[in-house]
C-alpha cells in the first residue's frame, strides 16, 4: 500500500485567494447596483471596460513578459478592475480607462512581481495616475440622474467636496453652505444621490458590503473603524474651532471616497499592515491625512493620496508593530 | 461566558466520529513490539534476554537516568528479539519483540474493577510508584511523569491542571475514559495532588464533551478541591500554556515552564494511569486508542496493549479503506504520518487517524498575499508569515528576535493560510536551526 508522508497539520481550512477576492467582489455588488441605478449605462460600460482591461493586461504581462502561468482567475485582477472603475467618473472615455488599467496592473502590481508583492494599492495607482494625467475628464462628475442617465452626454456638476473647496476659496461660510437650500442634505448624501466616482456615492451600499465582509471574516474591523474614528475626531475638532471654515464629521464621512476608500481600498491585504496595532496606526494615518488634504490641500478629495502615502509606510509599520505576544 | 485562552486559535471541523463508541477491549495480538524509547529522554535499558519468558506487567527495561521511563511487558510470552525495528517514521529504533502466549499477569496486580479510594502512600512513595510504573504524559508529549511531579528547586506548585481538553479533531480516547473511568480519574487526580502537594486541581474540558463534564462534575461534587472547568471549543486549547491561561488566567512567560506560574499540567489519561499504578499496582501497559477517519468502517475507541501493531487496530476497525492516503499517529493537526503500519502502539499513541485521498489533497502553494490571517490565528502571538520568510533566508538572529522558539507547532497558521503555504514546515526548520544556534551559544 502506498502511504503519503507529510509534516503536520494534515487539515486545511479550505480558505483560498479566490474565496477572499471574489468575496470582496460580492461585497461590492450592492454599490454596483446603486451606481447603475444612479448613473445608468455609463457605470456598466466603465466597470466592464476596466475589468476586462485589467484581466487582459495581467494575462499578457504574466504570459509574455514574466513567462509565468497566468493566474487571471484568482480574482485579484478582477477586483483591481472593479475598484479602479469605482474610483472614476461614470462618463470617463473608454481609452482613458484602458490606460488606467495598464498603469494599475502593469506599474501598480506586475512591476513589483505580481500578487502579494506590490507596495501600493494597484487600483489607486491607476486612479491617481489618471487624476494627474487627465484632470479635466477625471473631475467632471456626472450627476446621479437615474438609470436613464447618458454615458456620452451626461449632465455634470460639482461634488459636495468640490462645492466645499470652492466655498472656502471664495471666502463663503461653510456653515451657511451646509444649511442652504442648494445643499443636498446628509440623507441624500447617505443614499448616494450626489455627483462623484461611480462606486463611491452610496454610503449605505458600501456599509452593507462592509458587514458582509466582516461576517465572512474576509477583513477585520480595525482599519475602517480606525479611519472613521480618526476622521470624526479630527474633523470634529476643526469644526468646533471654526464652523465657518471647516465642515463637520458627518460631512466628511459621507462625502467623496471616504466609505469606498476606508472599507475597500485601505483594507487591501497586500498593502496594509499585518498586526492590529499596525492597523490602528495605518488607519489613523489615513484618517488624518485625508482630512488634512481635504481641508488644507489643493485637491478637494484626499482619500486616494492618504491611502497611497500610508501604503508606503506599511513595511515600516510591520517592522515595528508586533502583534500582542502570548507572554 | 465559557473560559478560553486569549489570543488566536482556529476552529477546525470537530469530526468526533467515535464519541459515542464505548471502549472496546482489543483481542491480544500474536506478537507485540515494545520500543525502548516511548518517552522523551534516554531510552530504557533492557534487563531481559532473548528467550526469556515474561508475564504481563513485568519490568523488561529500566529507566536510564532521571529523564527516562521504565518499560514493562504488556503481554505474557517469550522474548523473541531485542533488536532494532523500523518505527512508524521509518527510522530504526531498539525494541523488544515478544511472542504472545496466554495472558498471565505479574503477581500483585489488581485487575478487578473494584474502586480503591484510600490513598495510603506518602508523597515520596507515590512518586516512586509512578516512576516504577513507567508512566509518561499520555497526551502525546510522553514526558516522564515523575520528572514533572518533581519541580525544580525554588519553584512551588499551587495548582494541578488536568488536561481533558482533547482539542484535536477526531480524537475521543480522553473523552471516553472521562465518561467510563471518571471515578478512577478523580482518584488519580487526588493522588497527583498529594504527589505535588497542592490543595487545588482544575480539570479543563472543552464544551463539546458535555456528557463528560456533567459526569465528572457529579463525582467531583464530593471533592471541593477539584474544580471541573468547561472551556469554549477552540484549537489549540490542549497546548499546555493555552490551557493554563484558559483555566487560571495566568500566563506562562516566554521560555519558562508551567511551574513558573505555579502550575503542573497532566493529561486525563495520565491521571487514570496514575490511579492504576498507585492503587492497583498496574504499570502502564495498555491504553485507549481512537481509531478513526471518515472512510473507516467502525470508528471506535480500543483498549489495547502497548506494542500492539497498528495494523491490528485497523483490522478491528473494519480494515483499511480503499481511499486511504495517510495513516496518522495522533490527531490531524499535530499527529505524525506513519510510513509503517506494522509499527506498534506506544504510550503516547492517543489515536490512529486515516485520511482519505480527497482530504489529503492540497491546493498548490501560491504567493503570500499578506492577508494577516496567520498572525491573527497564532495562539502565541507570533507572525508566522515572517518567521517562514526569515527561515527561508536562514536569518537565525532575526528569528530569535521574533520569538521563533515560542512556537508550539500547533499548525493553526498552515491550516488557515488561503495561499496554502506550508508555513509551519518553514518555521520548524527555522526553529530547529535557531535552537541549535542557541545551544552552541551557551557552550
Amino acid at each position: 500500500m502506498k502511504l503519503l508522508v507529510s509534516p503536520s497539520p494534515h487539515l486545511h481550512s479550505g480558505d483560498s485567494i479566490e474565496k477572499n477576492m471574489y468575496g470582496v467582489i460580492i461585497a461590492l455588488i450592492p454599490a454596483f447596483i446603486c451606481s447603475i441605478l444612479f448613473f445608468g449605462t455609463g457605470a456598466i460600460i466603465v466597470t466592464l471596460t476596466s475589468v476586462l482591461a485589467c484581466l487582459f493586461f495581467e494575462y499578457i504581462i504574466q504570459k509574455y513578459l514574466l513567462r509565468q502561468q497566468p493566474t487571471i482567475f484568482d480574482g485579484s485582477a478582477f477586483l483591481t478592475g472593479v475598484l479602479l472603475a469605482f474610483n472614476v467618473p461614470s462618463n470617463l472615455p473608454v481609452w482613458i480607462i484602458i490606460i488606467g488599467a495598464l498603469v494599475a496592473i502593469g506599474i501598480g502590481k506586475m512591476s513589483f512581481g505580481g500578487l502579494g508583492c506590490n507596495i501600493f494599492n494597484p487600483a489607486l495607482v491607476g486612479r491617481v495616475f489618471l487624476l494627474i494625467s487627465f484632470p479635466v475628464q477625471m473631475t467632471t462628475w456626472p450627476l446621479a440622474q437615474g438609470f436613464a442617465g447618458s454615458y456620452t452626454d451626461a449632465q455634470t456638476g460639482a461634488t459636495p467636496l468640490a462645492l466645499l473647496k470652492e466655498a472656502v476659496k471664495t471666502g463663503q461660510s461653510v456653515n451657511d453652505l451646509l444649511v442652504a437650500d442648494t445643499f443636498i442634505g446628509y440623507k441624500e448624501m447617505f443614499l448616494g444621490h450626489m455627483g462623484g466616482s461611480l462606486g463611491e456615492v452610496a454610503a449605505w451600499a458600501l456599509l452593507i458590503g462592509f458587514a458582509y465582509m466582516l461576517i465572512r471574516k474576509i477583513i477585520t474591523w480595525h482599519i475602517p473603524v480606525t479611519i472613521f474614528a480618526t476622521v470624526i475626531v479630527f474633523s470634529g475638532i476643526l469644526h468646533l474651532c471654526n464652523p465657518d471654515q471647516f465642515a463637520g464629521p458627518l460631512f466628511h464621512l459621507l462625502s467623496g471616497g471616504m466609505m469606498l476608500g476606508a472599507i475597500f481600498m485601505a483594507t487591501d491585504y497586500v498593502t496594509s499592515p499585518m498586526s492590529h496595532k499596525g492597523m490602528f496606526i495605518f488607519g489613523a494615518g489615513i484618517g488624518i491625512l485625508t482630512v488634512v488634504i481635504r481641508v488644507f490641500g489643493a485637491y478637494p478629495e484626499g482619500m486616494s493620496f492618504a491611502i497611497l502615502i500610508m501604503n508606503a509606510f506599511t513595511p515600516l509599520i510591520n517592522r515595528y508593530c508586533k502583534p500582542t505576544r502570548f507572554a | 461566558m465559557l473560559k478560553t485562552f486569549r489570543i488566536g486559535g482556529v476552529h477546525p471541523p470537530e469530526n468526533k466520529l467515535s464519541a459515542n463508541g464505548k471502549i472496546i477491549v482489543l483481542t491480544l495480538p500474536e506478537q507485540v513490539i515494545i520500543p525502548l524509547s516511548q518517552h522523551i529522554g534516554a531510552p530504557a535499558t533492557p534487563i531481559v534476554q532473548k528467550g526469556d519468558t515474561v508475564k504481563a506487567g513485568q519490568l523488561i527495561a529500566q529507566a536510564t537516568g532521571f529523564v527516562s521511563a521504565n518499560i514493562h511487558s504488556s503481554v505474557s510470552g517469550t522474548i523473541v528479539a531485542i533488536d532494532n525495528v523500523t518505527d512508524a517514521a521509518g527510522l530504526s529504533k531498539p525494541a523488544i519483540t515478544i511472542k504472545v502466549e496466554g495472558d498471565e499477569w505479574e503477581n500483585g496486580i489488581d485487575r478487578t474493577e473494584k474502586i480503591e479510594h484510600n490513598i495510603a502512600l506518602s508523597q515520596e512513595e507515590i512518586i516512586k510508584a509512578i516512576a516504577a510504573a513507567g508512566i509518561v504524559g499520555m497526551g502525546g508529549a510522553t514526558f516522564p511523569t515523575q520528572v514533572k511531579l518533581t519541580p525544580p528547586p525554588g519553584n512551588k506548585a499551587e495548582f494541578l491542571i488536568i488536561n481533558g481538553v482533547e482539542c484535536e479533531p477526531y480524537l475521543t480516547s480522553d473523552h471516553r475514559i472521562m465518561l467510563e473511568k471518571a471515578e478512577e480519574i478523580i482518584i488519580g487526580v487526588q493522588i497527583l495532588m498529594k504527589a505535588i502537594g497542592v490543595k487545588k486541581a482544575i480539570i479543563g474540558i472543552e464544551n463539546n464533551k458535555k456528557d463528560a463534564i456533567a459526569h465528572l462534575q457529579q463525582i467531583a461534587d464530593k471533592t471541593p478541591e477539584i474544580e471541573i472547568c468547561p472551556l469554549k471549543v477552540k484549537y489549540p486549547q490542549g497546548g499546555e500554556k493555552q490551557l493554563i491561561q484558559a483555566t487560571t488566567g495566568r500566563t506562562v512567560p516566554s521560555g519558562a515552564l508551567p511551574i513558573a506560574v505555579g502550575a503542573v499540567v497532566q493529561n486525563a489519561g495520565t491521571a487514570l494511569a496514575v490511579y492504576e499504578a498507585v492503587m492497583k499496582h498496574k504499570p502502564l501497559i495498555e491504553r485507549v486508542v481512537t481509531v478513526t477517519g471518515k472512510s473507516v468502517k467502525n470508528p471506535g475507541n480500543y483498549l489495547c496493549r502497548i506494542g500492539t501493531p497498528v495494523s491490528k487496530l485497523l483490522e478491528a476497525a473494519g480494515g483499511i479503506p480503499e481511499d486511504t492516503a495517510k495513516v496518522i499517529g495522533g490527531g490531524p493537526m499535530m499527529g505524525r504520518t506513519m510510513l509503517n503500519i506494522d509499527s506498534p502502539v506506544m504510550k503516547g499513541t492517543s489515536g490512529i487517524l486515516l485520511i482519505s485521498d480527497k482530504e489529503a489533497r492540497r491546493s498548490p502553494v501560491r504567493n503570500c498575499i499578506r492577508c494577516s490571517k496567520c498572525v491573527s490565528v497564532c495562539p502565541m502571538g507570533l507572525e508566522p508569515y515572517l518567521l517562514a520568510k526569515l527561515a527561508t533566508f536562514n536569518l537565525l538572529e532575526r528569528l530569535e528576535e521574533e520569538k521563533v522558539m515560542d512556537c508550539i507547532e500547533c499548525g493553526s497558521c498552515s491550516f488557515t493560510c488561503p495561499s496554502a503555504r506550508p508555513l509551519l514546515d518553514y518555521i520548524r526548520l527555522g526553529k530547529t536551526r535557531t535552537g541549535a544556534m542557541l545551544r552552541n551559544r551557551k557552550k
